[in-house]
């Protein structure tokens, strides 16, 4: 009875919640480096076993049937999911696996609603936390569904407008009612009605919100979003007082803001602007103005596996297209190939090629391209006028000129890797259609470039058979 | 009762600066690998629907039946999580050595 009553002692589980913040934090410094990022993962890992560990210290355990059918559940669908899925698709995986956080935290702050009469036997800063709680959780869960459907394809990835130009106030309404009905059950109204109300409106946000923005902007929203349910997780960890939860809530929070931040400064746009949405719409009509004029020249695998076999370095641009027709493999065996001929071969990763941030990195990774090779924006940008050929495979907008020389262009101002500044470009490419940007992109008619056109895999294996006869 | 606040507060803006200072020193190209490891962070709320649950103060078959949808939630966001970050992660340290001597040779 002794040790019982010691282990359910409060300060002693306060201790453990301690010790598990102390390891989040710890791991996550881990993931500075690559070397050091596996086990800091797992240390975050064990830090979340204690917190779990240190919940279930009370002194009179209850519903601990129910407490193991939902683990279960969870592991049930949570433990295949993560082992299967293809790196390709790990967008989505991030974004599912976000959006039922986020569903938890609103669904938490609901029971708590009906637990406490409508929060009426529990402080006022409870009510408001578990209201803020309650509105960003459902805007998250619905929010990350749609980009889950939009990067799985269940839905056109387009930007989609229900209610036209008119959606920001479509959204702003909704989101006031939702922030009204939160005040109302602040100021001390115990209706249900109310808590149902706040949740679907918060839901309709989250579904408008990001049902306008376009594949291109998905790894803004996907970081956004990801603040957003820690932000969510930490109010509920200040609603039920526990340390544990609010510190690693607010670190997911603020990394989940910079890693947006950043995001946005790369495509030199603000975040208020990308979850405003519609890059497409504005976008188009910029296209039918425009229009890049002069030949495209198209090549065979057999000419660019020549090219690149007779170069001093190769630098290989991918983009979410690589992605797409998954070559990423293929693209290693082509490297491997050409550094066995005595080429030079770096990978230019710009930061939001791929619909989340480092997206190429996790597909090359898996094709076990060397760390070192892969090269970030600033650092390969100085390297192009030293390029004898750049592979541009499926990226677009992150090479286009435009945003270096055309102030009109709705891209200008967005960092790009300067792929023009090599000796030769080639570009491999489906078909002459525009980019997510919807515009023209002048680098495929500049006489440097010749177009390979066919799917990316397929055209990559396609000169590897080539550089294998050479 | 505000004294408890304005603690967890303190709590609250002291780690939303280590977020940022921890995170920021994270390479661009370890960014998926950090979004889905803050997101199986994140998936701590599991712990908000274990605590009502295990202190038995929910009650009813309507709210029991929420928190066991949230517990599960929450399971998947952190095992999930966890599990898919150490798969990503596994693959960045693929023995990035063995293969840069290997590459060497061929060049000679």
């Amino acid at each position: 009875m002794i040790a019982s009553s010691f282990i359910t002692d409060r300060n002693f589980v306060a201790v453990l919640y301690i010790i598990s913040f102390g390891l989040f934090i710890y791991g996550l410094s881990g993931l500075t480096g690559p070397k050091t990022a596996v086990r800091g993962n797992r240390i975050a890992a064990v830090g979340m076993a204690i917190a779990v560990i240190a919940t279930l210290l009370v002194p009179h355990v209850s519903n601990i049937v129910l407490i193991i059918l939902g683990v279960a559940i969870g592991t049930a669908v949570g433990v295949p999911a993560a082992r299967q899925v293809k790196m390709t698709q790990m967008p989505q995986m991030v974004a599912l696996f976000n959006g039922v956080g986020g569903g938890a935290v609103a669904l938490i702050a609901w029971v708590e609603f009906r637990d406490s009469g409508g929060f009426a036997d529990v402080p006022t800063y409870v009510a408001i936390f578990s209201c803020f709680a309650a509105i960003i959780g459902s805007v998250s869960f619905w929010g990350s569904n749609i980009a889950f459907a939009k990067l799985q394809e269940l839905i056109d990835g387009k930007p989609v407008k229900p209610f036209g130009s008119a959606q920001v106030l479509v959204n702003g309404a909704l989101l006031l009612v939702a922030v009204a009905c939160g005040v109302a059950i602040v100021a001390g109204s115990h209706s249900e009605i109310l808590i149902i109300v706040l949740l679907v409106a918060a839901a309709l946000v989250g579904n408008f919100l990001v049902l306008p923005i376009g594949g291109a902007d998905m790894p803004v929203v996907i970081s956004t979003l990801n603040a957003f349910t820690g932000l969510s997780a930490a109010a509920t960890g200040i609603a039920l007082n526990n340390t544990s939860l609010i510190v690693a809530g607010m670190i997911v929070g603020a990394s989940g803001t910079l890693l947006t931040q950043q995001m946005a400064v790369a495509m030199n746009r603000t975040i208020t602007s990308v979850l405003l949405g519609g890059f497409g719409g504005e976008v188009a009509a910029a296209a039918g103005a425009g229009g890049a004029s002069g030949t495209v020249r198209s090549t065979s695998a057999a000419d660019v596996a020549i090219q690149m076999a007779y170069a001093r370095q190769v630098v290989v641009v991918p983009g979410y297209g690589m992605a797409v027709s998954q070559a990423q493999h293929a693209v290693r065996e082509m490297a491997k190939l050409l550094e066995a001929k005595g080429v030079t071969v770096k990978y230019a990763i710009h930061p939001v090629a791929g619909r989340m941030p480092g997206h190429m990195n996790v597909l090359l990774a898996e094709a076990d391209v060397p760390y070192e090779q892969l090269k970030e924006m600033d650092d390969i940008n100085g390297e192009f006028s030293r390029t004898d050929v750049s592979v541009v495979i499926g990226a677009n907008d992150v090479t286009n000129p435009d945003a270096r020389n055309k102030a009109d262009s709705p891209i200008y101002g967005m960092p790009i890797l300067n792929v023009d500044e090599s000796q030769s470009v080639i570009v491999l490419k489906r078909s002459m259609s525009s980019g997510y940007a919807g515009i023209d992109n002048p680098l495929f008619v500049n006489p440097k470039t010749s177009m390979l056109f066919g799917d990316a895999k397929s055209s990559v294996e396609g000169i590897t058979e080539e550089l294998k006869i050479l | 009762m505000t004294s408890t606040l304005v603690t967890n507060l303190a709590i609250l803006v002291l780690a939303g600066f280590v977020g940022y200072a921890v995170i920021s020193k994270v390479p661009n190209t370890l960014h998926t690998p950090l979004m889905s490891g803050t997101n199986a962070i994140h998936g701590i709320v599991v712990l908000g629907g274990i605590l009502i649950l295990v202190t038995g103060e929910a009650d009813g078959f309507l709210n029991k039946l929420l928190l066991v949808i949230a517990v599960a939630f929450g399971t998947i966001n952190v095992v999930g999580g966890f599990l898919v970050t150490d798969r990503m992660l596994e693959m960045f340290k693929a023995k990035p050595k063995d293969q840069i001597e290997a590459g060497s040779e061929d060049v000679k």
